[in-house]
């Protein structure tokens, strides 16, 4: 033979999956069957066996060194439906939510690049808020657009757009924040209210829909990390998106090898949220942020990063929630009436295509 | 949120927690009937801060648990027809039938669509003339009403292509089944307290009478559930078997005069099959005759009659009676969990195995 | 579905014939049928079950029965951590 003969497709896989399997809703819900496709099929499959890969670390960005700086990288892709929602849209989201994947690395966010994937038919009137809505975001948060790419999809097979962006930053010198760095006695504080996102994009939800103003809390967290960060010794940072509150504490818990309790009386929500969720049988532990993150702070210093953060017009209500315990990794929650029980990951989403 | 945040009260629940435990000198066996209670009372941790002598099983008051496997089989049917629209509230679409579920039929091409409201479904139907809309009415007293209404705006509004699928199951019956069958061991109810706020309590009152038992009708936040247990547990000390009310709020003995009358004119009792239960006779509600016009089954005869079948492995039915808890089954957080579901009380918000699940309770073994 | 939910009515209209209102459940409002609480008026609290209010919320009876509650939550001899000021149940 001389011609190479074209080899012909098989589909094997060194890393073994369960035969018959389908992908689920609950796969990309960012809860435990994510954690669990990240686990079995990405990590071995882009990391090897190599322990400690930046991958395996599975932090909101990859930190990585090119000579002797420390660049943070990352990507997302957004997916919410309905494309406007109150108080943001999927453009401005897809900003700022790769801009705070940066910032929870302690990374100053710098520039972006976005992929577009268009349904055909969509009206060119929404591309163009989605994208006018990117180009303030990034103003606002001062990163500049550099690159992208744009496809276009048959009628169908995309929901109006989905948005894939990536995002660059540099850590300073002496930042050291990761998933794995919790230890026993830090302090859990959160940032602001949560559930307010999720429960602004299911009111617009055909069937569900509230008269009032729910608001989604997409932000920025660059400034407000900044300030924590020169408060004291913030150790992780995780912003709270799919999953909400309990599934953040339960990946620092497990990155960290320890145990997290939480209180649930101390932990904020705006009534209007509350109310909503009560109505809709939510959990606000569980439900999307996209401008609140949580903190895990040296004991010590506890008070003066709260202090720095309520500080910070995006703080205001920042609040002390838990604290962190010794391993195995879990994570508790104590209820008003001092009963504790286990706040568990789960492994889908109370709310499909949140953000 | 008012009439609510202050029966969260930490300080008055452990009181009433005290209260029952130096009130009580013998063991008893309490049964909540509605989900939303048990939900209340595994995320609080009543159960387990509730003195040893007292133990609480869980009822079938989870509507959507109890829908018959048959009507969710014809649901997924009726879903994926072309000229239909099928609306369900939430948490049916993820209730398995005996080969898929509705989130399957939507996922297959169907139109299936969550709404909050019977209210919303019409208003679909009058957005739709040139289809089929179908309303899956399931619930127990507390939703006949709603769904009553729609209908009967149906009816009134010339609404033609609106129809719907009735599962309704109604309480005392459900309750008088569990009392006589043998091995029974509850003693005392809590009686759902929204269904009474509709009903009032007088058809618990000849149950008191014959079967010797208290029910308390009993709200849904922790100090109703905790006053609700205490004033059961009162009773049983004291040899009383009487209707009490804690849900003074929202409940008079009489009930919704205005919401019973509706519900009387559109629909009538009839058997009923309770999935995992069997048949209790005249538990059900369909409609009368006047009405049948809008009965999707009559609309919609079901086409292959394949038989509905169970997973043999899903022990429902013993956990929606008593006399099972979700931690006693085999398959619980390992073959069985919300994402994949062997029945119904996995997945619905008010059954308790998803209570038992979300609240992070472990698989317990069972000794025989 | 038991799922009821007390909210304050703070608007009343006619839609389709039927007797609707907006109600305020703390911070967030929906409509909802009234034809099942013809007596409501704006400042009603009333539970909201699927869109319509089942029953109307007895304020005097929650009062009185709430007094004696209180009197369990004061209790002495009692292990009380510090309270929390709610229970999310």
């Amino acid at each position: 033979m001389t011609a190479e003969t074209p080899r012909e497709f098989v589909l094997s896989c060194p890393v073994p999956l369960p035969p018959g399997e389908t992908v689920l809703l609950g796969h990309g819900s960012g809860g435990k069957l994510t954690a669990q496709l990240i686990r079995e099929l990405f990590v071995p499959l882009f990391a090897g066996d190599v322990g400690g890969s930046e991958l395996a670390r599975l932090g909101d960005s990859a930190v990585v060194e090119v000579n002797g700086t420390r660049l943070a990288f990352t990507t997302d892709s957004y997916v919410v439906s309905p494309l406007f929602f109150p108080g943001s849209n999927i453009g401005e989201l897809s900003v700022f939510g790769t801009v705070n994947d940066l910032a929870m690395m302690g990374a100053k966010p710098l520039f972006l690049s976005v992929a577009l994937i268009v349904e055909e038919g969509l009206p060119m009137e929404h591309l163009g808020a989605v994208v006018a809505s990117m180009a303030d975001a990034c103003k606002r948060a001062g990163v500049t657009m550099v690159t992208g790419d744009t496809k276009v999809v048959e009628r169908g097979s995309a929901d109006g757009v989905f948005v894939t962006t990536s995002g660059l930053g540099v850590v300073p010198d002496g930042v050291e924040v990761g998933p794995e760095r919790a230890r026993p006695g830090d302090a859990i504080l959160v940032s602001g209210p949560v559930g307010s996102h999720g429960v602004a994009v299911m009111s617009r939800r055909a069937g569900i829909e509230f008269e009032t103003e729910l608001v989604s809390d997409t932000a920025p967290l660059t400034g407000l990390v900044e300030a924590m960060l020169a408060a004291g010794d913030v150790r992780c940072l995780r912003d709270a998106t799919r999953g909400g509150l309990a599934s953040v504490l339960n990946e620092l818990a497990e990155a960290s090898g320890v145990s997290m309790a939480a209180v649930e009386a101390d932990v904020p929500v705006l009534p209007p949220v509350r109310a909503a969720c009560e109505m809709l049988g939510l959990d606000p532990l569980y439900v999307a942020n996209e401008g609140v993150c949580v903190a895990i702070v040296a004991a010590e210093d506890a008070d003066a990063v709260l202090g720095a953060a309520r500080a910070h017009p995006l703080g205001a209500s920042a609040a002390l929630v838990g604290e962190v315990g010794d391993g195995p990794p879990k994570v508790t929650l104590k209820t008003g009436l001092g009963a504790t029980r286990p706040l568990i990951m789960l492994a889908g989403d109370q709310l499909p295509r949140i953000c | 949120m008012r009439f609510v945040d202050e029966y969260r009260n930490g300080r008055i629940a452990r009181g009433l927690l005290a209260e029952i435990a130096s009130t009580v000198t013998k063991p008893w066996t309490l049964m909540e009937v509605c989900g939303g209670q048990t939900h209340t009372l595994i995320r609080a941790g009543i159960d387990q801060l509730l003195p040893e002598e007292i133990e609480l099983v869980h009822g079938p008051g989870c509507p959507v648990c109890v829908t018959p496997l048959a009507l969710i089989d014809e649901a997924v049917a009726i879903a994926k027809r072309q000229e239909a629209i099928l609306c369900s509230f939430g948490d049916m679409l993820r209730v398995p039938g005996s080969s898929e579920d509705l989130l399957m039929a939507r996922a297959a091409g169907g139109d299936v669509r969550v709404v909050y409201s019977p209210l919303d479904a019409l208003e679909i139907a009058r957005r739709n003339p040139d289809k089929t809309v179908v309303f899956f009415a399931v619930g127990f007293e507390t939703t006949a009403p709603a769904n009553a209404m729609a209908v009967k705006q149906a009816k009134q509004l010339g609404i033609s292509n609106f129809a719907m699928l009735v599962a309704h199951v109604l309480v005392p019956p459900a309750i008088m089944a569990i009392l006589v069958s043998p091995g029974n061991r509850v003693q005392g109810f809590l009686a759902p307290g929204h269904v009474c706020a509709v009903q009032g309590w007088r058809e618990y009152e000849p149950i008191a009478r014959e079967f010797g038992v208290p029910l308390v009708v009993t709200g849904f936040e922790p100090v109703d559930l905790l006053e609700g247990i205490l004033m059961a547990v009162r009773q049983l000390e004291g040899g009383r078997a009487e209707v009490e009310n804690q849900y003074v709020r929202a409940v008079g003995r009489e009930g919704n005069a205005t919401a019973q009358a509706v519900v009387a004119e559109v629909f009538e009792t009839c058997d009923r099959a309770w999935r995992g239960i069997g048949v209790i006779k005249k538990s059900g509600l369909r409609l009368r005759e006047a009405y049948r016009a809008h009965d999707a089954e009559l609309r919609f005869a079901s086409a292959d009659g394949v038989p509905a079948s169970e997973s043999e492995v899903c022990i429902a039915g013993r956990v929606l009676v008593g006399r099972a808890k979700p931690d006693e089954c085999p398959a619980y957080g390992t073959l069985c969990t919300p994402e994949q579901p062997l029945g119904a009380p996995m997945v619905s918000s008010e059954g308790a195995c998803a209570a038992y699940f979300l609240a992070g309770r472990t698989r317990r073994e069972v000794g025989v | 579905m038991c799922l009821g939910v007390p909210g304050k009515v703070i608007d009343v209209f006619d839609e389709e014939g039927l007797r609707m209102g907006t109600v305020d459940f703390g911070g967030i409002t929906r409509k909802a049928c009234l034809e099942y609480a013809p007596e409501v008026e704006i400042g009603t609290y009333v539970v909201i079950h699927v869109g319509f209010a089942i029953s109307v919320v007895d304020e005097e009876e929650a009062k009185r029965s709430y007094a004696l509650l209180a009197e369990m939550g004061n209790l002495e001899g009692l292990d009380l951590p510090q309270d929390p000021g709610g229970v999310r149940g």
